[in-house]
Order: C-alpha cells, then sequence, then structure tokens
C-alpha cells in the first residue's frame, strides 16, 4: 500500500500585525514549523501503516527548499519517503492553484491507495485543499477523520466527526481523507530514525517535472481568487463600561446578550 | 497576474536584508550576492510598494481572456438538511443574499438537496427567497459529498448563477471545496462579513494569517464566485408573506454512484475541549463557595456554552483541571466569552485576550479584566446572576 501524506511549513507564531502607518504587514517569518494539524495526519499514516503489510509512507509539501524541513521532520517521525514540490511559478497560489499543483504533483508520483492530510492549516485556516485535490483527482475524500477502524486492500472503514454527529464511513480506495486530532497522539521525531536518514536525498520537483507545465494554471495567474487588501480588524477593545444599580446592569448585560444573538 | 522582478544591479547586501525582513511571506533568498524570490512569495508587492526604490518591479502578466461577467446572475444560498430539516445557517446566509441582492438587484435563490423537503421549500420562501431549486431523491437524502458536488456542478451549469453561498459546516466545508474544484472557480472559506459591487463582483472578508490580519478577497475573472460562512455570522431575515417560485428539477440524467457507504451514524455526547468552545462563561474567585456555581447554570444553559474557570477553583478542586484558562491551563478564542467575578491575572489574560467577544462582571472598577473587555459590567455576580437569571426565564417562557 502506498500512502501519500501532505503536509506544510506554516508561521510558528500566528501574530502578525499590520503597521497603521505604512500598512506592511508585521510578522516574524523566521521562525517555521510543521502545520500542528499535519502531526495528525502523519500518525494516522503511521497507524494504517501498522495494520497492513508493505506500506510505504511518503510526505509531500509545497513550498519554498527551506519546507525541506518539515519533510525532514516528517522522515524523522516515520515516513518513508519524502517529496518536495518548489518553483516560482507557484508563488501566489490561492485553494485551487495550490491543490491543482498537489495534485499534479500526487499524479507525477503515480500509484497510491491513500492520500492523507491535516484537516486545515494554521496559516491559511481554509481547510480546503484536501478537498479539492481529491476532486482535481477524480478521487473521493472524507473530512475530519478522527479514527481509522479498519484498513483493507480494497477499501478503508473510519470515523468522520461532523457537527453534532460522527459517521462510521466505508470508502473505497484509493481516497483522501483529512485528519482531526480524535483519539491520535502524533509520535515524536526518532533520533535513530534521523541517523538511519543521515544520507537521504529529498527530492525536489518543479514546475518542468509536471505533466501539465502551462503556467496560466499555477501561482497567482491560476488562482481564480486574489487578495485586494490586507487590513488590521477593528479592535473593538474600546471597553463599554456598564454602571448603574445592580436591576440596571442586569438589564444591560442581558440586552448586551440578546442583541448579539447569544440568546 | 504578473510577477516580481528583482533588479540584481541595484541588489546591495544592505538592501537583501531589508528586504528580508520586510517580506511577510519570507520570500527572499540570498545567495551568493544574488537575490532571488522563492515560491513562498504571494505576490502582496509589499517589497515594490514599500521596500527600496526600484530593486522589486511588478511585471505585468499576459492579460488573461475576460468572461462576460454580465452573463451570470442571481446570489444563490445552498441549504443543508439533515433529516429534513435545515441547518439555520442557511436563513442567515439568505438574510445575507437579500441584502447584497439590493445592490446588484439579482434575484435570490436557495437551492436544496435531500428526500422529502417540502417543510424546508415552504421556510426558504417565507424568509424571502425568489426561487427555490429542488433537487429530490432517496439517493440524495443523507450528506454524499459526491452526488451533492454533481447536483450543484448541474445546477449551476443550468442557471449561471453569479454567486452560491455554503454554510460554514464540516459538511459545507466539505462540499464547496469539491465544487469549487470542479467548476474550476474561486472559494474563500469562512467569510466574516461579505459585500458586493454593483456589477456584481463579491467582496469576501475573512480573517488571515492566524485571526489578527483581515484579508478582502474578490473573484475577478471566474464564475461562479464561492464562499463558506460560518453559522452565526449574519442575521436571519424576517419572515415574509411568500412570493417566491418552487422550480423541481429532475436528477434522472445525473451520476450518482458514490464509493463512499455510510455504516452507521452516532450522534456526539462527547465531553468538549474548552479551546473548542465557541461560548464560554468564566468564573472567578469571588465565588465563594463551590455550590454558588449553580447561580451559572441557567446563564450557560441559554447561551448553550461551556464552563471554563481560573487556576484557584482548579486548586479548590470545584472545577475539572481540563476547563482551566490561562497559560497554565487552555488558550481559548471563543465568539464569546462572560467573565465572572475574575479578576484577571496576566497568566489568565494571556490564554483568552484573542476571544471574539469578551465581557466580564466584576464589582472591582479597576480590575484588569476591564481593559480588555467589550463590554465591562460594574457589579456583583451574587446580585447580577440573579436578576439575569430572572431576565432569562421571562425571556425563554414568552419565547416558546
Amino acid at each position: 500500500m502506498k500512502i501519500i501524506t501532505c503536509i506544510k511549513q506554516v508561521p510558528a507564531s500566528t501574530k502578525v500585525d499590520v503597521d497603521p502607518k505604512t500598512g506592511v504587514l508585521i510578522r516574524d517569518s523566521r521562525n517555521v514549523k510543521m502545520n500542528p494539524y499535519d502531526l495528525y495526519a502523519l500518525e494516522a499514516s503511521f497507524k494504517i501503516k501498522e495494520k497492513v503489510n508493505n506500506c510505504i509512507i511518503e510526505a509531500i509539501t509545497m513550498g519554498p527548499p527551506s519546507a525541506k524541513k518539515v519533510l525532514e521532520e516528517a522522515l524523522y517521525m516515520g515516513s518513508d519517503e519524502a517529496m518536495l514540490l518548489s518553483d516560482r511559478a507557484f508563488a501566489g497560489a490561492d485553494v485551487l492553484a495550490t491543490a491543482y499543483s498537489l495534485s499534479q504533483l500526487i499524479r507525477n508520483i503515480g500509484d497510491y491507495e491513500l492520500i492523507i492530510c491535516g484537516k486545515q492549516t494554521t496559516d491559511g485556516d481554509t481547510a480546503q485543499v484536501g478537498p479539492e485535490i481529491a476532486e482535481f483527482l477524480g478521487i473521493s475524500h472524507i473530512p475530519y477523520v478522527s479514527r481509522i477502524i479498519e484498513v483493507k486492500e480494497k477499501y478503508i472503514v473510519v470515523r468522520s466527526d461532523l457537527e453534532h454527529h460522527s459517521e462510521i464511513i466505508k470508502i473505497n480506495l484509493p481516497c483522501l481523507l483529512t485528519i482531526s486530532e480524535g483519539d491520535l497522539v502524533p509520535r515524536l521525531p526518532s533520533y535513530n530514525r534521523k541517523i538511519e536518514f543521515k544520507d537521504y536525498k529529498i527530492k525536489s520537483l518543479s514546475l518542468k517535472d509536471l505533466q501539465d507545465q502551462d503556467k496560466k494554471h499555477y501561482g497567482l495567474e491560476g488562482s481564480p481568487t486574489q487578495v485586494q487588501e490586507i487590513f488590521p480588524p477593528n479592535k473593538s477593545r474600546e471597553s463599554v463600561r456598564v454602571t448603574g444599580n445592580n436591576k440596571v446592569v442586569s438589564l444591560e448585560l442581558f440586552k448586551i446578550l440578546k442583541e448579539k444573538k447569544f440568546i | 497576474m504578473g510577477y516580481i522582478k528583482v533588479n540584481q544591479e541595484k541588489v546591495t547586501p544592505e538592501i537583501a536584508k531589508e528586504l528580508q525582513k520586510l517580506c511577510p511571506f519570507n520570500a527572499f533568498d540570498y545567495v551568493d550576492g544574488e537575490l532571488s524570490i522563492n515560491s513562498g512569495c504571494k505576490i502582496c508587492k509589499i517589497c515594490v510598494n514599500k521596500g527600496p526604490s526600484g530593486v522589486c518591479l511588478f511585471v505585468e502578466g499576459e492579460k488573461q481572456v475576460k468572461i462576460d461577467k454580465t452573463k451570470y446572475k442571481g446570489i444563490t444560498v445552498v441549504i443543508q438538511q439533515r433529516h429534513s430539516q435545515a441547518h439555520k445557517v442557511a436563513w442567515e446566509l439568505i438574510g445575507k443574499a437579500l441584502e447584497l441582492a439590493k445592490k446588484t438587484g439579482e434575484a435570490v435563490y436557495a437551492v436544496a438537496i435531500g428526500d422529502n423537503l417540502t417543510k424546508i421549500v415552504e421556510e426558504a420562501l417565507e424568509y424571502g427567497v425568489d426561487k427555490v431549486f429542488v433537487y429530490e431523491s432517496p439517493l440524495l437524502k443523507d450528506f454524499n459529498v459526491e452526488r451533492y458536488t454533481t447536483v450543484i456542478e448541474a445546477f449551476f451549469k443550468k442557471y449561471q448563477v453569479n454567486t452560491i453561498l455554503f454554510g460554514g459546516t464540516p459538511e459545507g466545508r466539505s462540499l464547496a471545496p469539491r465544487v469549487a474544484a470542479r467548476l474550476k472557480t474561486g472559494l474563500t472559506a469562512d467569510c466574516t462579513m461579505l459585500d458586493i459591487l454593483p456589477d456584481g463582483d463579491l467582496l469576501q472578508i475573512r480573517p488571515a494569517f492566524g485571526g489578527n490580519i483581515m484579508a478582502k478577497i474578490h473573484t475577478p475573472n471566474t464564475r461562479p464566485q464561492m464562499a463558506t460562512i460560518r453559522y452565526k455570522m449574519f442575521l436571519a431575515p424576517e419572515k415574509v408573506k411568500p412570493k417566491g417560485e418552487v422550480v423541481y428539477e429532475n436528477i434522472d440524467k445525473l451520476n450518482m454512484h458514490s464509493n463512499i457507504i455510510i455504516k452507521s451514524y452516532e450522534e456526539a455526547q462527547k465531553v468538549k475541549d474548552i479551546s473548542e468552545a465557541e461560548i464560554i462563561v468564566a468564573v472567578g474567585r469571588a465565588f465563594k463557595k463551590k455550590k454558588d456555581l449553580d447561580l451559572i447554570l441557567p446563564l450557560v444553559k441559554s447561551l448553550g456554552a461551556e464552563i471554563a474557570c481560573t487556576r484557584p477553583l482548579v486548586e479548590n478542586g470545584w472545577i475539572d483541571p481540563r476547563r482551566q484558562i490561562g497559560l497554565s491551563g487552555r488558550t481559548v478564542k471563543p465568539k464569546l466569552l462572560v467573565n465572572l467575578g475574575i479578576s484577571g491575572s496576566i497568566q489568565f489574560i494571556e490564554g483568552m485576550k484573542e476571544s471574539e467577544m469578551i465581557i466580564s462582571v466584576n464589582n472591582d472598577p479597576d480590575n484588569k479584566l476591564f481593559k480588555i473587555s467589550d463590554y465591562a459590567i460594574l457589579g456583583d455576580i451574587y446580585e447580577v446572576l440573579p436578576e439575569l437569571t430572572a431576565l432569562i426565564k421571562d425571556y425563554m417562557s414568552n419565547n416558546l
């Protein structure tokens, strides 16, 4: 069985500010880490590997060359292979262009039974790339998988957690799963594996390695959505002070809750 | 479209350093005296506009073939249902769609997919839509992302609508991207605001980079324009006398194949992690004994809130440690946090300051929490809570 696990490098801190004078984004871009939800995606992959014979896990990512770091981490945690997709042609990609690029990379890798993604990333927070990859590859997907119940040659049984209920789903392979935390506890990178992979060369692919090399399908040009403007949120913490006797403030509190639709 | 070009002749090590610092996406590599841009670039053009003059240039790409946007008309809301009950987010989206339609003169449509949809169709009409398109079949009874994608694809191909809105529920967040990829169009997740230009261009506003920056996004040259919006972002409209039309669609020609077999359903009853909670009522040291915590229960119930607390209450053994907010507990970011009798240690504040709305009740006018609260209610919890309970009970009994 071949599993392709999609991971992403994200900023370690989500603290971003806009300089009110210049409109420039201020963020600490040097600190990066693996998207925390991808740790669960990897762990789910390892759990599946334990259940079947001859299973190969390949971690993939798209990003700048420095994104190799998260692939190394994936290898030290338990992935067998790792591959980077990196090209300036992918710059400015929105969800559609990102999912399309990754689907092209996956087509390049070829035979697979499972594609596993984290449920979302902490920088984009869209939860959309996984389902879009599945659609581009013409395979089914199950979102918010919290448990792997059964793995067979032709199908897999998983539990998917939705808003107020869960579904136990049997799905034919190949398919794509997005993983939410569930019962999984991600393992730590192992020192022994680090030694083992000392001479491992992470493969790096660019646009010219893909089947579809039409630049119009990638990056900013392949992105139907465009960011028009970035601006700081209304910091509405200009505190409204409510005073008076207890009856008055209680009524005021009740009105606020009702007006804001919380009651 | 286009890309950023670096004018290498002007690059000095200092300039390279400056640009690396300026770029929010870590997209500049400076190797062997050459400054290059890697795939981290989002083409935000900060380096062009705010960087040293003449070093970074924006090069326009090939002009795209423009689509004729006037051919696409109508704002559509996809109604999500389970057991023939609509998810209420749909009515809120219809409310927003009606508001947007006033600016463009477009019609507002609802699409209902499922089985036994009579009640949902009636409700949609009562909320004032111009047309409800109904895809009814036992095959569509339960949510199935493959089949529902095919239905919406067929709907769009037939009616060429301008905009499609989905509820940001787990199902909506699974379905909408599938539809977007099939129609090769844009989709913005979890918009917190929507606006529209007179020509029908949808402005999709949402937090970016984890929440403290907002981005205004548009879909300049593809249709439909699509967005998901979470429950309780907008208001459902007042019900009106139905004037809309019902259009029953046939699915016989659609491919209803599915690789997904749902073996069973389980209704969720698990304990919520407070870090995921959308509404939290937090209690602090002003509560003198464990029994007094009962005072908050009517409020908690009417808000549908999770209970959280400060460290002293955990140390007292009154509340489970998993419900502690703060540096040694959990970080929370709910839509609403109500703090009751909490003085606001720095450890506590670090764990909750990103909450969307903060209301604090305290009888100490100088407590630290008031400064970061949207509403600072000066009052004694032992007086305010019983009053509030009476108001809630009164309201509930009048609105059943």
